[in-house]
């Protein structure tokens, strides 16, 4: 069966199958208008995310399919205690393909034995998120024309930030790139990413505390939000939230081929007035969101265009 | 010590001194109605110190559970008093329902019924992560 629970499941080939369709998509987005006709998506939403949501539902709309759906666990039937196995296998009897997000890691990979569609994983708890980091792969391919020799800083928590472990994997397959990977200590990537992932494919790699003198040397800036729901400790949450934000100010110690890419939501990591810079592209991001999950859904309902 | 040759049975031997109790307890040997014999902490040239477990009946047992424990041990078949198969012990590729995922926001932590599974990522240094969260598993079982 045809599912994306994480992001390495994609061979490199694959990834670039995927990056073709979607900008055939940009390019010419009537050829897709029905490309998926009659076929229904289900976003099964067991914990709220609009924006992954909306994201989802937009690009069944415009290949010409339908969606139906929940969007939160207490209007679903997992709030009577059913399990994932038996609702998706009921969900599996009216739609064609699954995108299920869901607060419990592994959930997703659980919907896979019994839904008898292909199921994509659309948030499990800290665990995958590829989707996410299919937006930012296009981004990234948009922006530079390629993967290759890139230096790439991840800003921010890069210790629970999912987005940010995913993308080192993926981008950890292409030549000539390198990390510089700028957290607090608290919130530095985690030994086992750097062991087996990092310098398992001989990478080089900087850990640092400095966003300002880092700036510079990159090529893109990955900024990510320090999330409330991981600490246990409120105080530590406060001390650490507000550790890097970009201003107009750093911007202007990038280069002017910088790209600065966000997975969003924000909360004030970037200030708004860094909005107008070119060079700001998380909002190009969400867009490009929208058309990686046309090509995956394209690819896994088996769609030929 | 000497304890008696057996007939007929399986022969654990060069386990880790320690770990004999461990073995025992996993492969349920309490429930057996043959002799079942544990020699701890004796001298082995190879080992310095190790314990030996002898059953004196033939029964299934699963290797991969005693692979993951303590990887050296050698099993040996017993008939007519003969050694008639000697098997090696290797990690297991994945291990099912012997430990438990401690992730508490893994699937598993919530819906009991899901096996416990986890796969080796790691073979030098003997890492096993779960197959749905990919947690490392606990080097131990208890
Ligand atoms: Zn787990």
């Amino acid at each position: 069966m045809n599912n994306l629970i994480d992001i390495m499941q994609l061979s490199v080939e694959e990834i670039d199958k995927l990056i073709e369709t979607a900008l055939d998509i940009i390019d010419n987005p009537e050829k897709y208008a029905e490309a998926c006709h009659g076929k229904k998506l289900a976003t099964l939403f067991f914990e709220p995310s609009t924006r992954t949501r909306l994201s989802f539902e937009a690009a069944m709309y415009e290949l010409g399919g339908n969606v139906l759906g929940f969007s939160a666990a207490n209007s679903s039937s997992a709030a009577k205690g059913e399990s994932v196995a038996d609702t998706v296998r009921t969900v599996g009897c009216y739609a064609d393909i699954i995108a299920m997000r869901h607060p419990k890691e592994g959930a997703p990979l659980v919907a896979t034995r019994t839904a008898g569609v292909p199921v994509i994983n659309a948030g499990d708890g800290g665990h995958n998120h590829p989707t996410q980091t299919l937006a930012d792969l296009l981004t990234i391919y948009r922006e530079k024309g390629g993967f290759e020799n890139l230096t790439i800083g991840l800003c921010g928590d890069l210790k629970f930030g999912r987005t940010v472990h995913s993308l080192i994997s993926a981008m950890s397959r292409y030549k000539g790139i390198k990390f510089v990977l700028i957290s607090p200590e608290e919130l530095k990537v985690p030994k086992y990413i750097i062991s087996d992932v990092i310098e398992k494919n001989n990478i080089p790699y900087e850990e640092v505390t400095s966003l300002e003198e880092n700036m510079p040397k990159l090529d893109i800036l990955y900024m990510t939000r320090v999330q409330r729901e991981r600490f246990f400790n409120e105080a530590d949450y406060l001390r650490l939230k507000d550790t890097y934000v970009l201003t107009p100010d750093k911007m202007k110690l990038g280069k002017d081929s910088l790209s600065v890419l966000h997975p969003l939501p924000r909360v004030n990591e970037i200030s708004v007035a860094v909005d107008d810079d070119p060079r700001a592209c998380y909002f190009k991001q969400v867009l490009n969101g929208k058309y990686m999950r046309m090509a995956l859904i394209l690819k896994l309902l088996e769609v030929e265009v | 010590m000497i304890v008696d040759q057996i007939e007929e049975g399986i022969v654990l031997d060069h386990i880790t001194a320690g770990n004999s109790n461990q073995i025992y307890n996993v492969l349920g040997l309490d429930k057996l109605d043959c002799t079942v014999a544990t020699i701890q902490n004796a001298d082995s040239v190879k080992m310095g110190k190790k314990d030996i477990i002898k059953i004196g009946k033939l029964i299934d047992i699963d290797l991969d559970i005693i692979g993951y424990i303590d990887p050296g041990v050698t099993v040996s078949i017993i008939k007519d008093g003969k050694i008639v198969e000697r098997k090696k012990l290797a990690l297991p590729e994945t291990i099912k329902d012997i430990i438990k995922c401690k992730n508490p926001r893994c699937i598993t932590s919530c819906e009991q019924e899901l096996r416990q599974e986890f796969k080796l990522v790691d073979r030098e240094n003997k890492i096993y992560r779960c197959i749905y969260c990919e947690s490392q598993a606990p080097k131990h079982i208890k």
